[in-house]
């Protein structure tokens, strides 16, 4: 693939037409580097087939590392979320992006939520914690050029049937409705509170610019008592230093070191006030008092709010403080929890702090409190634990809980390699499971199949393209329009090329793998030879969170459900329809079914069509996990030959068990050998199991085993 | 077995040996001792360039072998034809010695790079030309019978012999891909410098390359065809015809099979060693799947089971791309794509079929006899 430039330099002589020999030379070798450009890189086919393991497409490129197992959908989220913060604290710029989107995505409110600050900390904690996307992406609205956006999710919140009274200026007014409807979308009950409190929240922070600690405490406590959604991170901002007031007007505001000075934000609208020189604005100061009725505020704010997932990042973050009050606060919370997560997470933050206790019966306690928890946190303070401990008894008590949170984790990570193993299983029996038709049923090699894939994966992009603002349901209607393009190539191919190879199944080969050719390079001249973006609907990002040491993300979770529904589906259509009981019959007896009256050519035309299709809306699943590019079929080609061969020609249950056993063994493997290793030995395994078994899992008998 | 004995009937045959003998003479007298300035002059690029194409031809007929005679569709060949240019293309690299990057008189520069500290037990011996063009056969020719006794002796036969060997050179691949393995990952060996201590970029060497190619086809060809036409390769023809009745009659086909195979293996890893050093480059996307069944199509549009037609079919399909692929390069796929689909339906015989008729309807007899029907096993 690096020929081209090497034979620059080797191979051709310094006179005659240097560049085009070059490229005349660049033929088989470089076949790719000619005439693709993306194929050029040389990692192309290891990466792609990583891609495979890795459904997040953010991940695609990490995914070329060895070891794909840490990078799991879950760390994607991870990677994600100082993205979103960043877009948050960016201003203008990246707000107007923002307003294109939000724009065009009226339908779902959820997505057009503002969370009010530049550190945008809900939108932070939400994600870390694997919450829901939403969250993730609602990204701050707070700039002159994010208005529009701002008005439009006021309308929405209006339709959601919220009152604001407040109406000094639009730009408040809209950035209050915005920050009510966010409030709406995660929390409906939290948006009755917003018409009687932000008054007390904007009168209460003008004592903040008072230089007597007396008045700022009573102005702190009145923006805890406002409940208002902005007073935790104006809190915070106060108790980390970051909130100024503007020496002219007074006016309070967030500030960051920047080249000229300060870049202030005001404090209740989140608008932007352009940058300052340090003396202009001056930072609103604390004492010792304060911090710490600030602390418990903050910490009392955030734990009361009425979003339970609020509430549990909240108790997440202050896992390992040892504040008194802070403990106090989640100790009076405890008592009136009600959601079972939370009550676990403050459990978790109260006995991490109790193991360092002076009395031992309270580390005892608390390590016996401890048992079961699957947080990492508690692993880590029961590990400095065993390091520090001297009593006997608290040490062997942790000891104890600590192996078995230990095999519970163990037994966790055993799960979700077992679900990742499926999730890649799934991908492999879609992608396998339209072969197993054309190969299994009716012995044509079709080596377009992987092509075929590729058109139902191009069709869901066009689909998209056709309808941009509905991204969300852009699947549902991809799913039948792939599988009616892909099956109608996959007619037109058998009626002009298959069906006179029939019987000849080296020769189908040769054919398909021309008109693969044929299809790639016209996807190239007629889309694009670069890959194309296909977006994932927001209901495909996210996880589902079983408990702290287990999460299965929802895009994998899809995939396997989806792949088992198109299992089904074709099973019920070969068991039980009137096609599917003709197909069979062709394909066990040719010349007996046409002499029961069965129109064999019209037969096969369909069985093609059907598996043809299927490859289509495999590759409408395969788009929302890797890259779609004009080469993407051929990623697919030998994995699918290999699950087909491996389960049994000639049976779709076979190719199931085929293919998921191939993913889990797949995924058991890769933490010992890394992905490429563990893709080359479930190769080495195949070609070693038919030696074994020269007809598969699931061998076809009777007649039909002999052709 | 007489040179020709084993030539007598394929009038094809001879007739691309005897073209070849032409090419051989003609070509280093054009490049060397006519001058540059005169239009008859052939740049080195361009014998560069047959030097290569003559490398293919000898691997189509390593598949043709396997394939024509004996109905094995083999869709791993590039697999042997890449391992025999890996064995001479680290060759070549221990013949760099100090002149690397990295000056490490041992250590190929990408070890130096990866910051290896010695050299791994496989690249010992390399340094010596007669080890390395050993190991050019001996490395593919394990492989193939390693591979060739556990799928013969199992019976395993068509499709999913096509497929796993498909999945060996696969495998080969992805191995090929990592660096860990110690043959260059991506980039794989190149830079080379030169051979048995001739400059690799000098006229006189790629001239040496040239007669060495068209000497492996010429050789390589006849010993297929004394292959094919001693008694080993009426069995094999009879194994491609009915494997089972062949096996009832009483002979061993699993020992045929793996032997003949073998053979073919190691002439593709002849075919490779001569390919590296022309091309000035080895890396792993030489055992793509798709190499592969690229030059199964070379032999498919030749014509299977003649030999000459693969040296035919190779040398067509080749110039043909290298001429689209610069004239038209968006049209070379469709162009490929479309002989394929056309040559499977219409001419079955490939080229070599398509000549036999023409001389049968313009009253020639002596047609050579070769397989009819499709075996399709």
């Amino acid at each position: 693939m690096h020929a081209v430039p090497v034979l620059l330099t080797v191979g051709a002589p310094p006179s005659a037409g240097l560049l085009l020999s070059a490229l005349l030379l660049a033929t088989w070798p470089a076949l790719a580097a000619a005439e693709e450009g993306e194929r050029a890189s040389a990692g192309a086919a290891p990466a792609s087939y990583a891609d495979v393991s890795s459904p997040a497409g953010a991940v695609a490129e990490l995914a070329e590392t060895p070891s794909i197992d840490g990078v799991d959908a879950g760390s994607a989220d991870i990677a994600a979320a100082p993205a979103d913060s960043d877009r948050g604290a960016d201003g203008a710029e990246a707000l107007v992006a923002e307003t294109g989107t939000a724009d065009s995505a009226d339908a779902p409110v959820e997505e057009t939520g503002a969370s009010d600050s530049a550190n945008a900390p809900v939108a932070e904690t939400g994600t870390a914690d694997g919450g829901d996307a939403p969250v993730a992406e609602a990204s701050a609205g707070d700039s002159a050029a994010a208005l529009a956006t701002e008005v439009a999710a006021a309308d929405s919140a209006d339709a959601l049937g919220t009152q604001n009274s407040e109406t000094d200026n639009a730009a408040a007014l809209a950035e209050v409705a915005a920050e009510t409807d966010a409030d709406a979308g995660l929390n409906p009950p939290g948006a009755e509170d917003a018409p009687e409190q932000p008054a007390s929240l904007e009168t209460a922070i003008a004592g903040l610019a008072e230089r007597s600690f007396k008045v700022k405490q009573q102005a702190a406590d009145d923006i805890a008592a406002s409940g208002d959604e902005r007073a935790a991170d104006l809190l915070k901002a106060l108790l980390n230093g970051d909130l100024y007031y503007r020496k002219d007007d007074k006016r309070i505001v967030f500030a960051e070191k920047s080249a000229a000075g300060l870049a202030l934000t005001d404090a209740l609208t989140g608008e932007s006030l352009g940058e300052v020189g340090s003396r202009d604005a001056a930072k609103i100061t604390v004492n010792n008092l304060m911090r710490n009725s600030l602390r418990t505020d903050i910490a009392t704010l955030t734990l009361a709010s009425p979003d339970p997932n609020v509430r549990l990042s909240a108790a997440l973050e202050m896992v390992g403080t040892d504040d008194a009050d802070t403990l106090a606060a989640l100790r009076a919370q405890r008592s009136e929890e009600s959601d079972g997560r939370v009550a676990d997470a403050i459990d978790l933050a109260v006995a991490i702090a109790e193991l360092k206790s002076e009395d031992a019966a309270v580390r005892l306690a608390a390590v016996e409190s401890l048992r079961g928890s699957l947080y990492p946190a508690a692993r880590n303070a029961l590990g400095g634990l065993l390091a520090s401990e001297t009593d006997a008894g608290v040490l062997a008590a942790a000891e104890g809980v600590l192996a078995d949170i230990e095999s519970r984790v163990q037994t966790y990570k055993i799960a979700e390699t077992v679900f990742f193993g499926l999730s890649l299983g799934s991908v492999l029996v879609l992608a396998a499971i339209g072969l197993a038709i054309t190969f299994g049923v009716m012995g044509v090699i079709n080596m377009a199949h992987g092509e075929l894939i590729m058109i139902g994966a191009y069709t869901t992009y066009l689909v998209q393209l056709a309808m941009p603002n509905w991204i969300d349901y852009s699947l549902l209607v991809a799913i039948p329009a792939a599988f009616i393009v892909s099956g109608l190539f996959g007619i037109a191919i058998e009626r002009t090329v298959i069906r006179f190879l029939y019987g000849r199944p080296l020769e189908t080969l040769l054919a398909t793998f021309g008109i693969s050719l044929i299809l790639q390079q016209l996807v190239r001249t007629t889309i694009s030879a670069q890959n194309v973006i296909v977006e994932n609907p927001s209901w495909m990002s996210g996880s589902l969170q079983i408990n702290p040491a287990l999460s299965l993300t929802y895009n994998r979770l899809y995939i396997v459900v989806f792949a088992l529904m198109v299992f089904v589906a074709l099973l019920l259509i070969l068991k039980r329809t009137a096609l599917g009981l003709q197909v069979r019959a062709v394909s066990q007896n040719r010349a007996m079914a046409q002499a029961m009256g069965v129109r064999s050519a019209r037969v096969d035309a369909l069985t093609f069509g059907l598996g043809a299709g299927i490859a289509g809306v495999a590759g409408v699943a395969l788009s929302q996990l890797t890259n779609v590019g004009p080469n993407m079929g051929q990623a697919y080609i030998i994995d699918s030959f290999m699950v087909v061969v491996f389960g049994g020609v000639g049976n779709l249950w076979g190719t199931l068990v085929g293919g998921l056993t191939l993913g889990i063994a797949n995924k058991f493997m890769e933490p010992w050998t890394g992905a490429v290793l563990a893709k080359i030995l479930v190769l080495v395994f195949i070609i070693l199991f038919i030696q074994k078994r020269p007809r598969g899992l699931f061998p076809q008998r009777g007649r039909a085993a002999e052709g | 077995m007489g040179l020709l004995t084993s030539m007598r009937g394929d009038t094809g045959g001879q007739i691309m040996l005897a073209v070849l003998a032409v090419v051989a003479v003609v070509v280093p007298i054009l490049n060397l001792a006519v001058p540059e300035s005169s239009p008859w002059h052939l740049s080195t690029y361009t014998v560069t360039l047959l030097g290569k194409y003559l490398t293919y031809a000898l691997l189509a007929v390593a598949v043709d072998l396997v394939w024509g005679y004996l109905g094995i569709l083999s869709l791993g060949h590039g697999a042997f034809f890449a391992l025999g240019g890996y064995a001479m293309g680290m060759y070549l690299m221990r013949q760099i010695g100090e002149r690397g990057v990295y000056g490490d008189p041992v250590l190929p520069d990408f070890m130096v790079f990866l910051d290896w500290q010695q050299l791994p037990w496989f690249w010992h011996g390399f340094d010596m030309f007669w080890f390395a063009a050993l190991m050019v056969v001996l490395v593919p020719g394990a492989l193939a019978f390693v591979f060739g006794w556990l799928a013969f002796r199992s019976r395993v036969t068509g499709v999913y012999l096509s497929i796993i060997t498909q999945a060996l050179t696969y495998a080969l691949m992805l191995a090929f891909f990592r660096n860990e393995m110690g043959f260059g990952g991506n980039n794989g060996l190149t830079d080379f410098k030169d051979i048995l201590g001739f400059d690799l970029q000098s006229d006189a060497t790629r001239i040496a390359l040239f007669l060495a190619s068209a000497l492996a086809l010429a050789l390589g060809y006849i010993a297929c065809r004394g292959i094919v036409t001693s008694r080993l390769g009426r069995v094999a023809v009879a194994i491609r015809d009915a494997e089972a009745r062949t096996r009832f009659i009483g002979y061993r086909v699993d020992r045929v099979k793996v032997a003949i195979w073998t053979f073919s293996a190691m002439l593709a890893g002849i075919a490779g060693a001569l390919y590296v050093p022309q091309v000035g480059i080895i890396n792993p996307g030489e055992f793509s799947p798709l190499n592969s069944i690229e030059l199964v199509i070379w032999v498919a549009i030749g014509g299977r089971a003649t030999l000459y037609g693969a040296v035919v079919g190779a040398v067509v399909v080749n110039y043909g791309k290298t001429y689209f692929t610069g004239a038209f390069p968006e049209a070379w796929l469709f162009a490929l794509g479309g002989l394929f689909v056309l040559v499977t339906l219409f001419l079955p015989q490939g080229i070599a079929g398509l000549l036999r008729m023409l001389r049968r309807r313009g009253g020639g007899t002596d047609g050579p006899k070769t397989a009819s029907g499709e075996a399709s096993a």
